[in-house]
């Protein structure tokens, strides 16, 4: 499984009215060419951050809220999962697409190898956590999990495919998502 | 010196709903009071608080970040390339620790930083005295869209 078959895997089994917050460099790439939308909050900057902020958006909604992670990411806001784990947000569902690497800077190796780190979010007290290495395996995860903080790490073969940027201005991305939750 | 309580109420009067936070002996008693309130959440690291309180804020709410100067530090990146970035206004209390070299030596370098660090990044901020001081900061977060800093000496809560 390719980054870019799991994240439109993803996208095709979700409902339509969640809000997607995409970790910066490729997922939020390929997140954005499935297809951009108000619901969409594309993170440019900030590594690691993105499960901090679906969380914020989770605590204060009724909406669901998905987060597409990166293993480079949630290895560097680890504390994140204790937080999220301490509060147990029911409507967050947390996806690693663990590739190995950071993809964006030239492929340098994360330690995401010798980490579980579905392990490591159940200890920290989300609800469910599964790893899959598949596409039917993830079709199963999502539709079977998908309610409380779930965490589902995602293998996906390192390499990517040109694919564009995200052009949106970051402002903009902010004010269309706030626009979007009641 | 404010009393915590009168200090809260001001800051639910101003409309503000969610905090997140790292403790710091300066903010002892208002830590110990939010703790018994339902709208706390405690955090690991000061960047991670403030990642949580951007998705608040485009939830609709008014985020507290507080703080220690020390976790500004730790800040500085998500203060750039989020909150300043995307214009997500978050009231930012953060303690003085090392305003003086009769404090600790860790907070030296930080103690005498802090200030220059948030003018150059582009934070306004205020000293706390009096409530007022929060009315103004509240003032300034509104008019600029933008996070905004109060800093607090030791001693200036009860």
């Amino acid at each position: 499984m390719k980054t870019q078959e799991a994240v439109a895997k993803i996208v095709s089994l979700l409902k339509g009215d969640e809000v997607i917050i995409s970790a910066n460099g490729f997922i939020s790439r390929e997140l954005h060419d499935t297809g951009d939308n108000e619901r969409n909050f594309y993170m440019i900057g900030s590594m690691g951050m993105g499960a901090s902020i679906g969380a914020g958006i989770a605590l204060n909604s009724q909406k669901k809220v998905v987060v597409l992670d990166g293993d480079g990411n949630v290895l560097m806001n680890l504390g994140a999962l204790a937080t999220i784990g301490n509060k147990k947000p029911e409507n967050f569902l947390h996806i690693v697409i663990d590739n190995g690497v950071y993809e964006s800077t030239g492929s340098q190796k994360t330690v995401s190898a010798t980490i579980e780190l579905e392990n490591v979010a159940k200890s920290a007290g989300y609800t469910t956590c599964v790893k899959v290495s598949n596409l039917e395996e993830l079709e199963s995860a999502i539709v079977s999990e998908y309610t409380g903080s779930v965490f589902i790490r995602v293998i996906v073969e390192a390499g990517k495919r040109e694919v564009g940027r995200v052009q949106a201005i970051p402002e903009e991305i902010a004010n269309r998502l706030r626009t979007y939750l009641p | 010196m404010v009393n915590t309580s009168e200090f809260l109420a001001k800051l639910s009067e101003l409309g503000y709903n969610f905090y997140a936070g790292v403790p710091c002996s300066i903010f002892k008693t208002l830590i110990s009071q939010l703790e018994s309130g339902d709208n706390y959440t405690p955090v690991t690291r000061e960047d991670e608080g403030l990642g949580l309180c951007t998705g608040a804020q485009l939830a609709g709410k008014k985020p507290v970040m507080v703080m220690q100067n020390s976790g500004l530090g730790n800040s500085i990146n998500v203060l750039s390339s989020l909150l300043l970035l995307y214009k997500i206004p978050t009231l930012m209390l953060i303690s003085w620790r090392g305003e003086t070299k009769e404090d600790a030596p860790e907070h030296w370098v930080m103690g005498e930083s802090m200030t220059k660090l948030l003018d150059s990044i582009g934070v306004p901020y205020f000293i706390f005295e009096t409530l007022e001081d929060m009315e103004k900061a509240n003032a300034k977060l509104t008019e600029t869209n933008q996070p905004v800093a109060v800093i607090f000496k030791k001693g200036s809560l009860e």
